[in-house]
């Protein structure tokens, strides 16, 4: 069996997609794909999917991620550009990488957002910025299924300021996982240019999760930054954390650095079955 | 002149919606063509939600016939729930198409398929966000061509002041002829504006054009007569017959929703028409004669639609699907196929017999046995010949027999209450007969683990059928009837617990029956219920039997008709009906033959394995039923590994 990691993005209108909708989605452009597919054991066999860490609905993203599992081998290239074909426009499968270790989700300690606040203007969004991290804690609640939550959305918080200029690439951290954010194609479909700030979030992954929206509502806690139209909220990396740059890096890079012919890693029938179609 | 799309102005409303996924279309297999390169746009609407609209067949092949044609283009638009609706007006943004994000005013046509009257609300509310004057009368030769379909618009009267156009029977090729007048006529600079444009479709013949009929009444509220107003315009509109469906093999690529939606499969529909000449179904009489598509033909869209969309799920549709003449060999063939594929097969709609039974056991061979759903529709052997639905207890408890043995365990039975001639005690029989499917199952399976879920639903006269002329039975009857069954089921001590009762309330129905067969003075009825909210009258959250009973007081005040008149009323042989002039191709005295034969219980067999009944449809067609054999085997497809 083999294990391909996929990076994924929901980009555009079709942030909107929920999580469920991705898997719905994913599954048929598998079969479309004829991707050969492990499945699970029972009554009703389920292709082996894993998903980790996925994306709010109506929050864009370049980096999320999920992991199959095959009966066959195939070129992790070859197989990402095929579920490309097979997906929708926007949900974009955009890296793959041959799985290795089982930490995978471990390795997910931290995202960077991007929050495209419309009709505010830069500088007061650097004020409340500064405001906010000036904040010891910054209580903010959320509606959950049990009800009214009430959390602290200071600590995660590990970096939170104004990108450089509307429009012009987002100042962004160096890590394997960031060259290919350049294509970005929901630009046209934003609404009210003007004054627009951008805000770059980086957030490490704890428990209770605190999201962009716990951020934004903690800005309207801390320093009463009421936007006037809903952020478009964008994830633009997630991964380890170098806890001394503060950088969100690639979380395939394991994957990438480890030995290539996996001999004698649990795959050892690889010899026995054809290769991947070239 | 290029239309801009509205979504950045919708996006921003869209966080704050239910499901804003609905509204953004980007769909599988969805098309967005260049505005400027087409010279004829359609906005094509289903007015029910999304996830009840998507799947829907007749908006989906129209859309993919349409956008095939070289500089025509159509876009896909649904109902907005009440929550984006609301925001919309707030924020003055327009009804809008899931493929562009158009506004629906800016397009030619603006076509509405309605399967069910209750989406007439919906039309009204459509109309208002798009800008478009709700009476038809009122638009100019800016606004769109409103133009209903479906089923519905066999009798398209009570929305007659509020479209500009109905069509009946199959749109693959009307809708082509339509784009093609409308092409013509805005090529040459559109001569005499609207008028003439609407005067080129009725003279077609097949087009109803409802400002050309002026609608005469007798002093007692019936129909004295309806007569065309313009030269050139047809006494009757006749319906669009497609013959040969393997020349359409639509869709060719089904849209895939990413949101989820009541049908999660593909569908191939194996045939259209029916033959079976069930009394009490409109969907039956209206589309003869039968046209099978061949076994190849349905081969071929099975395989290329699994490609094209990754389905895991196909339903061969049609509206009785076991009576293919070749369904057994297409029901093998296709189990054989997709045997290691995972694909499963259902077949909607079949008929109780034991046929039936091999079929759904080829169709599960690796899945599990859970339920078989069979339709006897009346509970008596005497109320099943009134509504000609020939099958006998014995037929149906030999069916169940042979399913429980086969390792089925789960029988649901539909029927319906309230059908012409019915007394309580036909009703009651659906329970005896439950009972005797329980008893029999327990028997032949040995076990006591056995269901049989009774489904019961309210029956509405429709146009086009021989009850047409039928009383319908009060909300309040309907209510009594079902409430003595559900109390002898209850009461049943040895088989009451294995059996599940699933009814509504005879409410609806009757609002349902006052659109189904109401006239052009139901209009006022549903424009006051859209002005005093009412929205989604299919959803039983939204439905409101009060808001409709007040509303027809109200707008059918002075005319000296109400709701009863026009559904628990009996009408006679010699009475208008609003529809006569809409032409199904079926014999009107036909019709009334079956109505009498209906209250002398007697039954008429099939016409594709007995003589012709003369319903009027073949000749007047110029056609014959066209079914098999073809004699062909689908052949298993190359495995590409």
């Amino acid at each position: 069996m083999q294990r391909v990691r996929l990076r994924y993005t929901k980009r555009g209108r079709l942030r909107f997609t929920s999580h469920r909708d991705f898997q719905r989605a994913f599954e048929r452009a598998l079969r479309r794909a004829e991707v050969p597919m492990a499945y699970s054991a029972g009554f009703t066999p389920h292709p082996k999917v894993s998903y980790a860490n996925a994306a709010p609905t109506g929050t864009g993203s370049e980096a999320e991620y999920l992991e199959i599992a095959l009966v066959q081998r195939r070129d992790p290239e070859q197989l990402r550009a095929l579920l490309d074909a097979c997906m929708p426009d926007g949900l974009d499968v955009v890296d793959a990488v041959e799985a290795h270790g089982s930490d995978f989700s471990d390795r997910l300690e931290a995202s960077e957002w991007e929050l495209r606040l419309a009709r505010v203007e830069p500088e007061t969004a650097r004020a409340a910025a500064e405001a906010f991290l000036a904040a010891e804690t910054v209580e903010v609640e959320r509606r959950t299924k049990k009800g009214i939550r009430t959390f602290d959305a200071r600590a995660a918080v590990l970096a939170l300021g104004v990108s450089p200029a509307p429009g012009a690439p987002p100042g962004r951290s160096p890590g394997p996982g960031a060259g290919t954010v350049a294509s970005r194609q929901d630009g046209a479909d934003r609404p009210g240019e003007g004054g627009c700030a951008i805000l770059r979030l980086v957030v490490r992954h704890v428990t209770p999760a605190v999201r962009p929206d716990d951020v934004l509502s903690g800005l309207r806690a801390t320093a009463d930054l009421a936007p006037p139209v809903p952020a478009a909220v964008t994830r633009l990396a997630q991964g380890p954390l170098d806890e001394e740059s503060g950088a969100v890096t690639d979380p395939f890079a394991p994957d990438r650095d480890a030995v290539p012919e996996p001999t004698g890693t649990g795959v050892s029938s690889a010899g026995t079955v054809p290769g991947p179609t070239a | 002149m290029p239309v801009e799309s509205v979504f950045p102005q919708l996006e921003a409303l869209l966080p704050h919606v239910q499901k804003p996924i609905q509204y953004v279309g980007g769909e599988l297999n969805s098309t967005v063509k260049d505005w400027d390169a087409a010279d004829v746009r359609w906005a094509l609407m289903y007015p029910d939600a999304y996830e009840v609209g998507l799947p829907n067949q007749g908006v989906m092949i129209l859309y993919e016939v349409l956008n095939e044609r070289e500089g025509v283009l159509a876009e896909r638009t649904y109902s907005v729930w009440p929550d984006l609706e609301k925001l919309m007006r707030e924020h003055d943004v327009p009804q809008f198409t899931v493929d562009a994000h158009r506004p629906v005013g800016a397009f030619d046509v603006f076509g509405v398929s309605f399967a069910t009257e209750l989406g007439y609300t919906n039309l009204l509310t459509a109309l208002d966000l798009s800008g478009i004057p709700l009476e038809a009368k009122d638009r100019t030769e800016d606004h769109p061509i409103v133009m209903a379909g479906g089923h519905a618009a066999f009798n398209p009267e009570p929305i007659a002041d509020y479209i500009d156009v109905a069509v009946i029977g199959d749109g693959e090729q009307a809708v082509l002829e339509v784009s093609e007048i409308i092409r013509a006529w805005k090529a040459e600079g559109r001569p005499g504006g609207r008028d003439e444009v609407l005067l080129r479709l009725a003279r077609t013949g097949g087009v109803y054009v409802p400002r050309f009929y002026d609608v005469e009444y007798l002093p007692d509220g019936r129909i004295a007569r309806v007569v065309p107003n313009r030269s050139g315009v047809p006494w009757r509109v006749s319906k669009h017959t497609v013959m040969d469906l393997d020349e359409w093999p639509y869709p060719k690529q089904p849209l895939v929703p990413l949101a989820e939606t009541v049908h999660e499969r593909m569908s191939v529909e194996i045939f259209r028409g029916c033959t079976r000449g069930c009394r009490f179904c409109q969907a039956g009489m209206i589309t003869r004669p039968v046209r099978e598509r061949s076994i190849t033909g349905i081969g071929d869209m099975v395989d290329k639609g699994l490609k094209n969309t990754g389905f895991e799920e196909v339903g061969l549709l049609s509206l009785s699907s076991a009576d293919h003449s070749e369904i057994g060999d297409v029901a093998k063939g296709l189990a054989d196929r997709y045997e290691e594929d995972k694909v499963g097969l259902s077949l909607p709609s079949t008929r109780v017999d034991a046929f039936n039974i091999d079929l759904a056991n080829e169709l599960t061979r690796n899945g599990r046995r859970s339920g078989l759903t069979f339709a006897p529709e009346g509970g008596s052997e005497r109320i099943r010949k009134v509504i000609n639905k020939m099958v006998s207890e014995d037929d149906l408890i030999r069916t169940v027999a042979t399913a429980y043995g086969n390792g089925w365990r789960q029988v649901k039975l539909y029927f319906m209450c309230g059908l012409p001639t019915e007394t309580d005690e036909d009703v009651l029989q659906i329970g005896d007969m439950a009972v005797n499917v329980i008893a029999k199952g327990r028997e032949v399976a040995q076990s006591n683990d056995i269901r049989c879920t009774v489904s019961i639903g309210g029956f509405v006269p429709k146009p086009h059928t021989p009850f047409q002329w039928a009383p319908q039975l009060s909300a309040e009857e309907t209510d009594a009837r079902l409430g003595k069954l559900r109390d002898k089921i209850r009461g049943d001590k040895k088989y009451g617990r294995s059996i599940g009762f699933r009814y509504h309330d005879g409410k609806p129905g009757i609002v349902e029956g006052l659109l189904s067969r109401g006239d052009r003075r139901i209009g006022a009825v549903i424009r006051e219920v859209y002005e005093r909210g009412g929205r989604f009258d299919g959803w039983r959250e939204y439905f409101s039997y009060d808001l409709w009973m007040s509303s027809a007081a109200e707008a059918l005040d002075g005319t000296g008709v109400d709701v009863d008149w026009y559904t628990t009323r009996e009408r006679s042989y010699e009475e208008v009906l609003p529809w006569d002039h809409l032409d199904s191709g079926l014999d009107k005295d036909w019709l009334w033959e079956d109505w009498q034969d209906a209250l002398d219980e007697t039954e008429v067999p099939d016409c594709r394995w007995d003589p012709c009944f003369d319903c009027g449809v073949c000749p007047q067609m110029d056609t014959e039923i066209q079914i098999g054999p073809t004699g062909k085997k689908l052949l298993p497809l190359t495995v590409v590994k």
